[in-house]
């Protein structure tokens, strides 16, 4: 899992933070928003990427998640946790966005020209110590293509469970609360997840796995 | 021995076993499990590649940068919940439906023959039509100043664009608007289009109000590789006939009455 965990003292400290900035907010005073929307806009990023799969969509996740936090501020006063909360309302919004996304994309005709986030997203990028040669370039885009291939396919549901878990580490409760599914049955779609996940994309990873051991990838 | 499920190894792998302990034994024992759970972790390890582009530092800045405009003075209370964008845009269809039938009614009612009554689709669409057209109009002769913005000195390092940046913040929000409710009118072409565009508003929106002649080159070659220039010229031709093919015809004055009588 990739998110970074706070000791529970920062994590606590955090909170305690956190609850002042909303009492302040509720009290009139909008800039206590400003210190919430600086202090969790990064994490919300991550989340929403993760769940649709481009910045473009990711950073109006973000600002939407922040706006209808603010506009729901009311309900949340009894609430301790602002980041869980407002991660919620982006998880939520990310499977409204991820819909939307699925329609236009069946209803449109001509291929996307560009992807947006281009290059800068290539795994070689992360691995410096490997010399990119075109073979290796080719397969780490085709392998890169084929992992977004199966996010993509897997439901919203089983998208936001592996998201939320594997990733972002997430309660199963957490998640339970944003599927608005049981404890069990939120297990079972994390297990869904992976399971395609693997199916798709084992008889890949295994190959470059076995190359590797094997010295004949470059 | 029994092997662990695929389920197990899973739910294992995920933090989320309820036999943890039972299964960490059996993993301890069993090589054939061991090598099923590497096989899992494999292809985990190498979704944990795919990577998220890190948004910048100031990132939390510019979000403020772009909600705060938008946030109301106080936070909402439980009643506000009816105020929420989403709920105001489907008052503002519902009104837009009404005013559509007010205005088809007026035509109705003149005319009285059953000729020429704009039905209520087609002022909505005009009314939807004639205010996307204005912004792309609009959102036109931005990037078109934009691309032509150049340093009026050539030893000059830094070029002003916070005319156009602010400009991009205004037209961002509009842009979102209309293609939402090209999006709800089910017009999934304009709404392509008005996607593209939005992409690159974003960009120009977060860009510093002075840039370096690199820099603003790096945002003209944005702008020319998505080809969002000729993309909204073509739209906004189509527009314009769509304008034009949904204008209602001239009411019929009483010598045509007349003449069409004599028929």
């Amino acid at each position: 899992m990739n998110r970074m965990q706070p000791s529970a003292d920062s994590t606590q400290a955090i909170a305690e933070s956190d609850a002042i900035a909303v009492e302040r907010t509720l009290a009139g005073d909008r800039d206590a928003y400003r210190v919430l929307v600086e202090r969790h806009s990064h994490n919300v990023f991550r989340l929403a990427y993760r769940m649709t799969g481009n910045r473009h969509d990711a950073e109006e996740v973000v600002q939407e998640a922040f706006l209808r936090g603010y506009q729901k501020l009311g309900q949340f006063a009894a609430r301790a946790n602002f980041g869980t909360w407002v991660y919620r309302i982006a998880a939520n919004y990310a499977i409204d966005r991820m819909r939307q996304r699925q329609k236009e994309e069946s209803r449109r005709e001509a291929p996307r020209v560009q992807d947006a986030d281009g290059i800068e997203n290539d795994p070689l990028n992360r691995v410096k110590d490997e010399a990119p040669t075109p073979e290796r370039l080719t397969q780490s885009l085709e392998l890169r293509k084929q992992m977004e291939q199966a996010l993509a396919a897997l439901s919203d549901a089983e998208r936001t469970a592996f998201v939320m878990r594997h990733w972002e580490g997430c309660g199963i409760e957490e998640i339970a609360g944003v599927l608005k599914s049981s404890s069990n049955a939120t297990k079972n779609t994390v297990f869904r997840a992976v399971q395609k996940l693997r199916r798709a994309l084992q008889p890949i990873v295994g190959t470059r796995t076995q190359a590797r051991a094997m010295g004949t990838e470059s | 021995m029994k092997h662990l499920k695929e389920e197990e190894l899973i739910a294992y792998r995920e933090g989320v076993a309820e036999q943890r302990a039972a299964i960490s034994e059996h993993l301890a024992a069993c090589e054939e499990c061991r090598g099923e759970l590497q096989r899992i972790e494999a292809v985990l390890a190498a979704l944990d590649t795919l990577p998220v582009p890190e948004p910048g530092a100031d990132y939390g800045r510019q979000v403020w940068k772009e909600i705060a405009p938008r946030l109301a003075d106080k936070p909402g209370r439980w009643w506000q919940v009816w105020l929420e964008p989403r709920r105001l845009v489907a008052a503002g269809a519902v009104m837009a439906l009404i005013v559509a039938a007010f205005v088809a009614g007026r035509f109705t009612k003149r005319d009285g023959t059953g000729d020429n009554i704009a039905s209520k689709e087609q002022v909505r669409e005009r009314i939807l039509v004639v205010a996307v057209g204005e912004h792309l109009g609009h959102s036109e002769r931005m990037l078109i100043e934009l691309s032509n913005e150049a340093p009026n000195d050539p030893k000059q390092k830094q070029v002003d664009i916070s005319a156009e940046q602010r400009r991009a913040e205004d037209l961002l929000q509009e842009n979102r608007l209309y293609r939402q409710t090209a999006l709800q009118e089910g017009d999934a072409g304009l709404a392509s289009v008005l996607d593209e565009l939005e992409r690159v508003l974003l960009d120009v929106a977060h860009s510093p109000g002075e840039v370096t002649p690199a820099q603003l080159e790096t945002i003209r070659k944005k702008i020319q590789v998505r080809g969002i220039l000729f993309k909204v010229r073509v739209v906004s031709k189509e527009l314009q006939q769509r304008q034009e093919a949904t204008k209602p015809a001239p009411a019929q004055n009483e010598s045509t009455k007349r003449e069409r009588n004599k028929v």
